[in-house]
């Protein structure tokens, strides 16, 4: 059934579609879930709705309220829209050097943004968020880096709609960013098949962003659990940027630059169960479509321009 | 016996700002160890009482030791080990 009252209903329900020219082998299949096929376009209108939801029956949001979040990203888009549906007055801290669709799409749906130095980068803003959040009590800050609603909106959708299409899946593989995506579609997985291999895909950069970043003052997402993985990977700028143009080519699948680093994995993934005879069955999370990189210069030009571009930048 | 073990900038001051040094050992734990033979200080930048420090993320070819032992995890020639600290990321 393809009809919903909302399009807050049609949240999730994505398709998982093989990637024949890519996999290496008849035995040896990769599966890609398009995140990108859910209403804001990407995989985080799931956790944005869940943790609502949660806030919502926890009596903490009601209509007029208002939610803060920072987010630079797919978070404060499906956020902008869901609260625009409920209600709710959305802010978004993010730092200054966002780019200019991002902050015409989010005031698109009314939400009000408060930018934060741009040389902090993300940490910088949670900061500032968390500083606003205790100046405003009434004001709720969802905070999907500890949020566990993020994670069980994937294993209460992402994990059991992979199953049932792919109930002889042998590894799940996802970009690792707040971490909930693999927390909690790996916790289902792990659950319901016996030997299944939960992968980390995570984007390696170019040396100006770790900079001179003490190494003390790091950050671990409160929702990262690293029990629930088999595997984590890093993977760089110049493998992702060659995998996610190989599947507009290959696949006609027009996919985000996470796209890549996550095809990258599943591919060395399948090469490894073909060298020892294994069959493989691995669904690969892409979340989200190509349109908000295009003016990063990933999908045109020679892949070495391409990487060039992507130097410094924080590319997935 | 040769690994290359590529070192963030961060902890060059330890390198003579050398962006890759090599190592050896037949372990993380040992490879790191030699590196502080000829790089006094490196390992407990690294290391603490209860292994890894824990915004320190290291990768044996690109792979997240944490899954594969550890400090024990097994490094032979021909490796490549990737020292990086644990940041936020990109837009989310």
């Amino acid at each position: 059934m393809m009809r919903y009252d909302s399009l807050l209903d049609a949240v999730g329900g994505t398709p998982l579609v093989g990637l024949p020219h890519l996999s290496p082998g008849s035995e040896q299949r990769l599966w890609a879930k398009l995140e990108d096929r859910n209403p804001t376009g990407s995989v985080k209108d799931r956790a944005a709705l869940w943790m609502v939801r949660a806030a919502e029956r926890d009596g903490l949001l009601s209509p007029g309220r208002t939610v803060l979040e920072p987010t630079s990203g797919n978070t404060g888009i499906s956020l902008a829209m869901i609260c625009r549906l409920r209600g709710y007055q959305l802010i978004c801290v993010m730092p200054e050097n966002t780019s200019a669709e991002r902050t015409q799409l989010l005031q698109m749906y009314g939400a009000r943004i408060v930018y934060s130095p741009a040389a902090g980068g993300s940490n910088e803003a949670v900061r500032v968020a968390k500083r606003l959040a205790a100046e405003n009590p009434r004001w709720v800050m969802l905070y999907q880096y500890g949020n566990e609603a993020n994670a069980r909106a994937h294993y209460e959708s992402t994990g059991p709609e992979i199953l049932a299409d792919l109930p002889e899946i042998t590894h799940f593989v996802a970009g690792l960013g707040t971490t909930g995506t693999l927390m909690g579609t790996g916790r289902f997985l792990r659950e319901h098949v016996p030997g299944v291999q939960v992968v980390a895909a995570e984007p390696r950069y170019g040396e100006l962003v770790y900079g001179l970043r003490n190494m003390d003052e790091g950050f671990v997402p409160e929702l990262y659990d690293d029990t629930v993985l088999t595997s984590r990977y890093s993977v760089s700028a110049a493998d992702a940027l060659r995998r996610t143009r190989e599947l507009v080519a290959c696949e006609g699948i027009f996919a985000g630059i996470s796209a890549g680093c996550v095809v990258h994995v599943g591919l060395a993934l399948a090469a490894k169960a073909k060298a020892a005879g294994r069959r493989a069955d691995i669904a690969v999370l892409i979340a989200d479509g190509g349109w908000k990189y295009l003016s990063t210069g990933a999908y045109s030009g020679t892949l070495a321009e391409a990487e060039a571009r992507l130097e410094g930048e924080l590319w997935a | 016996m040769a690994i290359e073990v590529r070192i963030p900038t961060i902890l060059r001051t330890f390198t003579g700002g050398a962006k890759s040094v090599e190592g050896s050992g037949d372990t993380l734990d040992e490879l790191i160890s030699d590196l502080d033979s000829r790089h006094s200080g490196l390992r407990d930048r690294l290391v603490d009482d209860s292994g890894l420090r824990r915004f320190v993320n290291v990768y044996l070819n690109d792979e997240d030791v944490r899954f594969l032992g550890g400090l024990s995890a097994t490094v032979k020639d021909g490796d490549t080990v990737t020292v990086l600290p644990a940041v936020a990321g990109g837009a989310r």
